[in-house]
């Protein structure tokens, strides 16, 4: 019989030798496979006498463990660096871009949009629409705005050769709405609205947002509260200071400007607030009665406010934009800045 | 409107430092909109007078100048002027002097010593000629600082008022204003009555009473009416924006900027008899002040003589009779002209003055002779004349009725309970008559406010004058009730945000374009037009979106932009009753960012198609169509539930061409309002049993469409089949050249039961039957 200590000896080279696991395989088969040289040896061991038999056996025994375990390792090792090969290989520059569309964004006059209605609607707004061809009697006369009232040359009105008007605010959006539900009601009316004016700071279309509150209490206090709740959680500023001056809108009385502190100065005076720490930023007041009386809604059983804010001028404040025509351009430099 | 500060201070000086008068006037609703100073700052400039001038030796262009500035003996300045010359009075500015950008020193001027420098206004920052010093009057006190003589520390106050104050279109109505909100006294001027010395009286007729209510006339002789308007005068005029033309319209300009009411003075001897007040007459025309020959409507008031029409009531005096040089003789017109009956009258002239901008508001009627005795006055003073008695035409005036105030409605309205004793001190000192009722306040408005008539004005102005800002602001109380929220209708936003998400950049372009644009893009586009354009390319309302989508590509295009994917959610205008929202997109240039991971294509057809089958949600019915503006072979119209709603398509290569494009772009436009609605989802029992797929390869004629053999095959499908969808479109090599394949994957499966293989083989040859019979499509061999 061969010493069981040589042929582990042999085994453990042979093993360690192995450069993959297929010779591996072939070394293991080679000593513990079917005429593996230690299987052999064990085979042997009937031919002994019983007691040479019991340490004999203990002896291969040994060996086949010491065997195993070598062969064990060995194919961990093995295993191990075959994964590793495959992860080298299968390796990324992930610093690469990922693939795919690009990306685009909203325009920021429909992102200021959406972010006013989200905020009016939290509290309770609907949102209204109207045309934007409008006629004479809902652009001016039911919001108390006779023919040859002055208040109808601060409106710059474009007209269509037909005979009516492009809405020069969107309050006739109100009208349309009172002569459709009946109070109580809180809408907003976003939408685009055109002045005959062009110039710097002029563009002859842009956009507004109507508001209207309707109910049996409903007080100039309420309208004071809901406008300045609204400039704060626009501006993310709860320190704006806000304040309203009298002001004169034919459908409205009492009527009021809003103007909130600067948000580009904080106040002290800037090329943005004409150095007053002041911006204009919104038109509001009481419905006026006439306004009531011509959608047939009873003036003693309610009231209502009602205002209006350019949609530009805010998302001029709110971005840094410092060009009003910027937003029509529709320069995709300028329009991706806002994705 | 625009004032001089200390004007306004002469009749009411309240405690209040500029910025903070500005405040309250501002807060009070009489917006301040600039504080500018009637002249920069400078300081050391005194009033002297040249004795002599020397040309310099060593300089042709310098004069070495004595100059009496005050002092015992006169000093030497070396001026470069060339209007310097003795015996001129000129500001002077002394060693020491800081002037806007630099500051005076002794210095050496080619030699000799300049003790300070002779100023043009250019120097001082002054407005008027620049050339040469600044002659001053030959009566300036010399040696008097500059800037106290001139009353430079003076302040411009700009106004933006609202329409309804025309009470404070006047010095005076501005005073009574001030006194009311900053309780200080006002001091108005004493107007008493002028002395009567000659009878002449101009014979009046009012032939449209309603239209003016009250008229006034004098006659005035014997005036020079090319004396000097005085200093203080033209001062205030020119500080209210007025140039000072000749004493007697100087006069009367400055009455009407003093109390309000809009004066008029007529060359007496340029009038043909006496004066009717009465509507135009068909055809008349006038020739106004400005050079301007008005065509008169009939319903625009007129001052007529024997003549006809001499001026246009409440606007503007006719040339023929105005006020010149020469004149000696004058009629001074004092009226009140209802609001109604001026207003707009101006606007369709071209016109806008300082009278008809009043009289339109409201001018007060219960001082039109105060108005009268003003003017009569100042001319006696400045120009000289004698006085004949007021010729005066009253019908009915506007009646101030007594307007009810119930103090509970100020509070609901107001949102706070103000206190009635204040309410009614404060409408007292505005110069109503107020009544004090139980529970309500009776007020009776002064004729100097039109603005007040019903219970909403009052409640207005006692808000006003308790301060808005003393209005605590609180958050509304309001039922808590949900808003609808219809799952079946997909908001703009959302369609918005999935555009984005597509990777299309959203635009907003102008509802009026180009009129060539639209026909360009359909000759048969009819658009409504404005009848008052900015400007040509402006001038027609969009019937479609892509004009606006193509102009924004050709704006990028112009600035290196290579790729552009935009869309526009927004209406076309067909009429009043027709506004649809449409949403259009327009694709060019690559179909991917240049990028290291995708080959670069350009952007296709069926990139959009797919595109809108995102949008949608499902498959769309695309079917081949003609549209004007796109490829007659890239163009599809899209139904949904048999109606139109929109299309896609490549532009036509005419219209490339026209919009000067290297490419064509990708574009659709479609009814939104359609693309909002949505089912609301169901669900259905999922099938446990195993999918059978089949693919059918079938040959057919390469012009019919697959839409209509994928119709055929699904119109006899069984209920089981769960989807037929084209896999592949093959032509070319081992195909004839008018025929192409069509690879066709069905999918069957039944949620009761595995199908059988006779039952899918069944089916399968159902289908193959109809597309042969519908498509005349064979199998592949």
């Amino acid at each position: 019989m061969r010493n069981p200590n040589e042929i582990v000896a042999d085994a453990l080279a042979a093993i360690q030798a192995s450069p993959d696991l297929q010779t591996l395989e072939q070394v293991k088969a080679g000593y513990l496979g079917k005429s593996g040289q230690l299987t052999e040896l064990l085979k042997s061991l009937g031919a002994m006498p019983a007691d040479a038999r019991k340490t004999a056996g203990a002896r291969i025994n040994e060996a086949k463990q010491a065997v195993e375990a070598a062969l064990k390792n060995r194919r961990d090792t093995l295993q191990q660096a075959e994964l590793d090969r495959q992860l080298a290989a299968e390796t990324l520059d992930v610093t690469l871009p990922g693939r795919g569309l690009g990306h685009a964004g909203l325009h920021p006059v429909s992102r200021t949009l959406a972010r006013i209605q989200a905020l009016f609607r939290s509290i309770g707004f609907e949102v209204a629409t109207g045309p934007e061809i409008e006629t004479d009697f809902y652009n001016f006369t039911a919001l108390n705005i006779p023919e040859d009232h002055p208040a109808r040359a601060m409106h710059d009105t474009f007209y269509l050769q037909s005979g009516e008007l492009l809405r020069t605010h969107t309050s006739p959006v109100q009208v349309r709405h009172m002569q459709t539900h009946q109070p109580p009601l809180r809408i907003i009316a976003p939408g685009r609205v055109y002045r005959c004016d062009s110039d710097v700071t002029h563009t002859p279309m842009f956009h507004q947002i109507e508001g209207l509150w309707v109910d049996e209490t409903v007080s100039f206090a309420d309208l004071k509260g809901v406008l300045a709740d609204f400039m704060r959680n626009f501006f993310e500023r709860d320190d704006l200071a806000v304040r309203f001056r009298p002001s004169f809108f034919p459908f409205t009385e009492p009527s009021a400007e809003m103007d909130i502190g600067c948000v580009m100065c904080g106040g002290e005076g800037c090329r943005v607030c004409s150095h007053t720490g002041w911006l204009e930023v919104l038109g509001c007041g009481m419905v006026h009665p006439n306004v009531f009386r011509h959608v047939e809604i009873d003036t003693e059983r309610y009231v209502g406010f009602a205002f209006g804010l350019g949609v530009e001028r805010l998302a001029m404040l709110r971005y840094g934009v410092d060009d009003l025509r910027l937003f029509f351009e529709n320069d995709l430099r300028f329009l991706k800045q806002f994705n | 409107m625009q004032f001089p500060e200390s004007w306004l201070r002469s009749l009411v000086n309240p405690a209040l430092d500029t910025a903070q008068l500005a405040h309250a006037l501002t807060m009070a609703g009489l917006e301040v909109e600039a504080l500018t100073s009637a002249a920069p700052p400078f300081n050391n400039v005194v009033v002297a007078e040249i004795l002599s001038a020397e040309k310099h030796p060593d300089a042709d262009r310098l004069r070495v100048c004595q100059v009496d500035v005050g002092e015992s003996s006169p000093v030497t300045i070396v001026c470069g002027a060339p209007n310097a010359a003795a015996g001129l009075k000129v500001p002077c500015a002394r060693p020491g002097a800081r002037l806007p950008g630099f500051e005076i020193k002794v210095a050496k001027v080619r030699g000799l010593e300049s003790f300070g420098m002779l100023c043009s206004t250019k120097e001082l920052g002054l407005e008027g000629a620049a050339d040469g010093l600044m002659v001053l009057d030959a009566d300036a006190p010399v040696g008097e600082d500059f800037r106290s003589w001139l009353n430079l520390d003076d302040t411009l106050v700009t106004l933006k008022l609202t329409p309804n104050r025309a009470d404070c279109l006047s010095m005076q109505g501005l005073a009574r204003e001030v006194g009311a909100i900053t309780g200080a006294e006002v001091r108005l001027p004493q107007i008493g009555g002028v002395a009567e010395r000659i009878e002449d009286r101009m014979p009046v007729q009012v032939s449209a009473p309603e239209a003016c209510p009250r008229y006034l006339a004098r006659v005035v002789r014997g005036i020079d009416a090319q004396a000097a308007t005085p200093r203080w005068m033209a001062e205030r005029l020119e500080r209210s924006g007025i140039r000072p033309l000749l004493a007697p319209v100087d006069i009367t300009n400055y009455v009407l900027l003093e109390l309000g009411q809009p004066l008029h003075a007529f060359a007496l001897s340029r009038l043909n008899g006496g004066i009717e007040v009465r509507l135009a007459r068909a055809g008349e025309t006038l020739e106004l002040l400005d050079g301007q020959i008005a065509e008169l409507a009939p319903d625009m008031l007129v001052i007529a003589d024997a003549g006809g029409p001499v001026a246009l009531a409440g606007i503007m005096g006719g040339k023929p009779t105005s006020v010149e040089r020469v004149t000696v003789d004058v009629m001074l017109e004092a009226a009140f002209f209802a609001p109604a009956a001026i207003a707009g009258r101006a606007r369709r002239l071209g016109l806008s003055t300082d009278s008809s901008h009043r009289f339109e508001r409201g001018v007060d009627f219960g001082a039109t002779r105060q108005a009268m005795e003003r003017a009569t006055q100042l001319l006696l003073d400045i120009c000289g004349g004698q006085a004949g008695p007021i010729t005066e035409a009253v019908a009915e005036l506007p009646q101030r009725e007594p307007i009810t105030l119930r103090l509970a409605r100020l509070t609901r309205v107001a949102g706070i309970e103000l206190d009635a004793d204040q309410v009614a001190r404060d409408l007292a000192a505005i110069g109503a008559g107020v009544e004090r009722q139980d529970g309500r306040l009776v007020v009776t408005p002064p004729s100097f406010r039109f603005d007040l008539a019903i219970e909403e004005d009052l409640i207005e102005e006692a808000v006003r004058l308790f301060g808005y800002d003393n209005i605590p602001a609180q958050p509304p109380a309001a039922p808590s009730r949900m808003l609808p929220q219809d799952e079946t209708v997909l908001a703009d936003d959302s369609v918005r945000q999935m555009m984005v998400d597509l990777d299309y950049q959203e635009v907003i372009t102008y509802s009026f374009v180009d009129p060539a644009w639209e026909t360009a893009l359909d000759a048969a586009a009819r658009p409504l037009l404005l009848a008052n354009p900015l400007a040509s390319q402006l001038s027609a309302m969009r019937t479609t979106l892509w004009g606006g989508l193509i102009e924004t590509l050709r704006h990028n295009l112009n600035r290196q932009q290579e790729r552009v994917r935009i869309f526009e959610l927004g209406r076309v205008y067909a009429s009043l009753s027709e506004q649809p929202m449409k949403l259009g997109g327009l694709v060019y240039g690559d179909a991917l960012p240049e990028q290291w991971g995708a080959p670069s294509c350009r952007v296709d057809f069926f990139d959009l198609k797919g595109d809108l089958e995102r949008l949608f949600g499902h498959g769309l019915d695309a079917r081949r169509g003609a549209h004007p503006a796109l490829h007659p072979g890239q163009c599809a119209e899209l139904w949904i539930d048999e109606r139109s709603i929109g299309w896609v398509g490549a532009l036509h290569p005419r219209l490339v061409q026209a919009f000067d494009l290297a490419a064509a772009p990708v574009l659709f436009e479609l009814d939104s309002q359609v693309l909002a609605r949505r089912s609301l989802p169901r669900h259905a029992v999922l099938s446990r049993f195993p999918q059978m797929r089949r693919d059918l390869a079938f040959v057919l004629d390469v012009h019919t469409p697959a839409g209509e053999l994928l119709a055929a095959l699904r119109d006899v499908a069984s209920d089981w089949v769960r989807s037929i969808d084209v896999f592949d479109d093959y032509r070319g090599k081992g195909m004839s050249e008018n025929q192409k394949s069509l690879a066709i994957r069905v999918v069957m499966q039944d949620t009761e039961r595995t199908l059988t293989d006779q039952e899918v083989d069944e089916a399968v040859q159902k289908l193959v039957g109809a597309a042969l019979r519908q498509c005349n499509a064979s199998l592949r061999a």
